[in-house]
């Protein structure tokens, strides 16, 4: 076979066909996926097909935290199918909005997906059991008591009888959906707590996975922008004479803040943005830089009278009569979500109604931001759920991707537009977790007890730019967390907020507060037992008796073997956190050879959630939280100049490779029982603060400032 | 400029650019999606394809460059994502997002063909394809497997 290809899009299919062996690629539609007849519909999370698949709802994002499989796995449990039966597939977020919201929330971030959801997930799933044995039970004439469900089976007891769900469903699905369906004790569970193969691994090791960036419809063209690159800037005017020369090139689109480039594939669209000649108007923010900003968030720290988060006792006082009292200042930089999938959406405009396509943390944000970007009413917008390519808070409330795809799309009626940033565009128009200078104060008593404890915070407060109302008194509740909420008994305790924000747009980052916050705060602790002449561990305990961190503490700390001698030349480290609902701590061994060489031998993280639905997955959050944490530590830092992002490419933000990676991760996935805690942030929170405690013990250099390459350090 | 190349055993033509890299006639000429754009600066290696059998950075590469030679991408790996480093990725669930994975499984691929029981350091060395969820424990554990050292 030998071919030349040509733009057409039916050229471009069948040649794909032949390529791929016969996948075939652009069908986005899940109805036409489906096999089996019309499912029958038992709840809103629930419908059966007569050949017994079992069709599961998923109103939250898969973003490779495995959301998709446990969220599944929750209705399944309660259901009785046969776990190889069920199919999962995404909420439609337009019959949604059209159900007045019956798939309740879709956000997916601050690890509630599983949590959040898990109550009514099970119940939609019971409800759907009991509608099944009752159609069975009303079709053999029997008491619904004498029948239970079983491996998508419904039986008979006492006659040994059996119908299949896919028998039943039609029946079931004209029943009335049970109020209060029985749940089963955790105690009974089956499915939940194993680690069923994930539902989206197999098609992630073949190409087969389709994400946002890979979506293909006919006629499709491609899309490359730039933005202004100082944040709040406008275009002020653009030369795109020579772009609209090269090949390919269909049209220059202009937005407030950006010009684009459409284009019938997106190199040439890209080549085609790097011959604009673009004068940008940087408004006021153009002379601001990291100094500025820091000496803007020192004024946080001098201003005499700022909001409370917290107070107990008399911290002042406390301080002052204190036999020794310290006082530390710690700093962490803006750093980037940098998602392996540059942000991208696809838009289709025809007529009055709207499609997208993009991979988003929230189904609501997404048909809410074309909507808007359309002006039309929610109803008239259709958004296809991709699975992201990361997104770790990128790809939540912050949509304007998926606004300038239907903006640029509006300008080609009728031509799906698949924009895609560049790795450029998504490292300098990020959503920063944002920069935060913090000064403690400890006090202890003459016999090295901790009595006296003043936190300042001065950070810049992502709840100010994505839920204003949130903010109340001046305190963004979430910039405060791990101080506002700490679980340590100290007697005089104050925790000051003063919040200032830069022109710098922040944003929710894997973990959010919980980044930086518990560095300070479990750094500053070390640092206080120091001082005290006490073991940082045993320094810990007694200040959280009672509390679930003391167990994940003292989980960590057998496992590392702390009071027995490290390995000569490996030194240790320990810290205890809990956030979003859950119990984590960590314990780092690291050794330093030439004084600043880091080997990170092993890390030890216990997470206690409450429960857990997918085990295996609750350990590769454990074990991606880990890298994450260490990544970041290391290398990452958004710097800002002339008003605009310093950083590039992976070239000037690097992240952690495999080389660096420590040797042994383990996680001791603990869960006590009673509650529903998150999975997906918490394990990162105590790995920093280890790791800085270790390097402290390894090096007696205390790390203050993040990242640790500013302070000479490198991983070996 | 017609360039003529072998993409996953079939002979084709692109008329394009011949400064076009590989990974864009690949995704957006030839509708070969599973081969990712992450950087385009060959620093994450999720455009990761085997050139005449080894492990390239295909956003790089121009198209001009390709005249001749054979080309193997994710989808191309093997019949039924049945190669044995698919298979231990499987058995071993290590992608979380995905997106960096096809890059990853191709050079890791490309690494045991080379090196079929590779050390630690090999894999440090071969193995530099960025993973932002954090899979690195897991991507070592899967080329162990596959490679019968586990």
């Amino acid at each position: 076979m030998n071919e030349t290809i040509s733009a057409s899009r039916r050229d471009f299919l069948v040649k794909t066909a032949a390529l791929t062996g016969g996948l075939a690629l652009g069908v986005f539609d899940p109805a036409l996926a489906g096999a089996g007849g019309t499912p029958a519909e038992l709840t809103a999370w629930v419908l059966v097909q007569a050949d017994d698949q079992v069709i599961i709802r998923v109103a939250r994002s898969e973003l490779g935290q495995g959301s998709f499989t446990g969220l599944a796995m929750l209705v399944a449990e309660e259901l009785e199918c046969d776990w190889s039966q069920v199919r999962a597939e995404y909420a439609d977020v337009n019959e949604h909005v059209r159900r007045n919201r019956v798939f309740g929330s879709m956000s997916t971030g601050g690890s509630r997906g599983i949590r959040e959801s898990q109550e009514y997930l099970r119940r939609a799933g019971a409800a759907a059991r009991e509608m099944l044995l009752s159609a069975a039970a009303t079709g053999w004439g029997v008491p619904v008591a004498e029948c239970a469900a079983a491996g998508g089976q419904v039986f008979h007891r006492t006659s040994g009888r059996s119908a299949r769900f896919g028998e039943l469903a039609a029946a079931a699905a004209k029943l009335e959906v049970p109020k209060s369906p029985r749940l089963k004790e955790p105690a009974q569970w089956t499915l939940l707590g194993t680690s069923p193969a994930r539902l989206d691994i197999a098609d992630k090791t073949t190409g087969r996975q389709i994400y946002a960036a890979d979506v293909r419809l006919p006629g499709m063209l491609h899309a490359s922008i730039a933005q202004c690159p100082v944040f709040g800037g406008k275009l002020k005017a653009v030369d795109d004479s020579a772009a609209r020369t090269l090949r390919g090139v269909r049209k220059v689109v202009q937005g407030e803040d950006w010009v684009a480039v459409v284009a019938d594939n997106w190199w040439r669209a890209n080549q085609a943005v790097k011959q604009l000649r673009i004068t940008w108007d940087a408004g006021d923010n153009g002379a601001v830089s990291s100094e500025s900003i820091r000496e803007f968030l020192r004024t946080g720290l001098t201003e005499a009278k700022v909001p409370v988060a917290r107070r107990d006792g008399d911290a002042a006082a406390a301080l002052g009569g204190a036999a020794k009292v310290l006082e530390a200042e710690y700093y962490a930089p803006y750093v980037n979500h940098a998602t392996m999938e540059p942000q991208t959406a696809t838009a289709l405009v025809t007529g009055d109604r709207v499609e997208v396509w993009v991979g988003t943390q929230n189904g609501e944000t997404t048909i809410a931001a074309a909507a808007e970007a359309a002006a039309i009413p929610l109803e008239q917008v259709h958004v296809h759920k991709m699975h992201a390519g990361g997104a770790f808070g990128r790809r939540g409330p912050h949509q304007e991707f998926t606004k300038q795809a239907v903006w640029i799309a509006q300008s080609l009626p009728g031509t799906p537009v698949r924009l895609q940033w560049s790795r450029e565009e998504d490292m300098q128009q990020g959503r920063y977790r944002p920069v935060a200078l913090v000064r403690l104060r400890g006090g202890l008593d003459a016999q090295g007890n901790w009595v006296a404890w003043e936190v300042r915070q001065a950070d810049h407060s992502v709840l100010a730019l994505v839920r204003p109302t949130d903010i109340k008194n001046g305190i963004d509740p979430v910039a405060v967390r791990s101080f506002q909420d700490n679980p340590y008994a100290v007697p005089n305790f104050t925790n000051e907020y003063a919040m200032r924000n830069t022109h710098v747009p922040p944003g929710f980052w894997r973990a959010v507060a919980h980044t930086h916050n518990p560095v300070f705060r479990e750094s500053f602790i070390d640092e206080l037992a120091h001082a005290a002449g006490r073991d940082p561990y045993e320094f810990r305990r007694p200040l959280l008796a009672g509390k679930k961190d003391l167990g994940v503490l003292d989980a960590v700390a057998k496992a590392v073997g702390w009071g027995t001698p490290a390995p000569r030349g490996v030194h240790r480290g320990i810290a205890v956190v809990d956030s979003y609902g859950s119990f984590t701590a960590a314990a780092v061994e690291i050794a330093v050879t030439e004084g600043s060489v880091i080997e990170v031998r092993r890390v030890i993280v216990a997470l206690d959630p409450g429960h857990i639905v997918h085990r295996d997955a609750v350990k590769a959050q454990i074990e991606g939280g880990v890298l994450w944490g260490l990544g970041s530590a290391m290398n990452e830092e958004i710097t800002i100049k002339d008003g605009r992002v310093e950083q590039s490419n992976f070239s000037d933000y690097p992240l952690l490779r495999l080389a660096q990676a420590p040797g042994v991760i383990e996680a001791i996935i603990m869960p006590t029982g009673g509650f529903w805690g998150g999975v997906g942030e918490p394990p990162i929170g105590a790995v920093v603060p280890a790791l800085c405690n270790a390097l402290f013990a390894a090096t007696g250099k205390r790390v203050r400032s993040l990242p640790l390459k500013n302070h000479g350090f490198r991983y070996a | 400029m017609a360039t003529s190349l072998t993409v996953n055993g079939k002979a084709v033509t692109v008329d394009v650019e011949p400064e076009m890299p590989l990974l864009w006639v690949l995704r957006d000429e030839l509708g070969l999606t599973g081969t990712k754009y992450g950087c385009g600066i060959a620093q994450c290696g999720a455009c990761t394809v085997h050139l005449d059998g080894e492990a390239t950075r295909s956003c790089v590469l121009p198209i001009g460059a390709v005249e001749g030679r054979s080309v193997t991408t994710i989808e191309g790996l093997s019949a039924d994502g049945n190669h044995a480093v698919q298979k231990a990725w499987v058995a071993l669930q290590v992608p979380q997002c995905g997106y960096c994975q096809s890059g990853m499984i191709m050079a890791a691929a490309s690494l045991l063909k080379a090196n079929p029981k590779p050390a630690k350091q090999d894999m440090d060395a071969a193995l530099t394809n960025l993973c932002r969820c954090g899979t690195y424990a897991r991507v070592r554990d899967a080329v162990r497997l596959a490679a019968g050292t586990n």
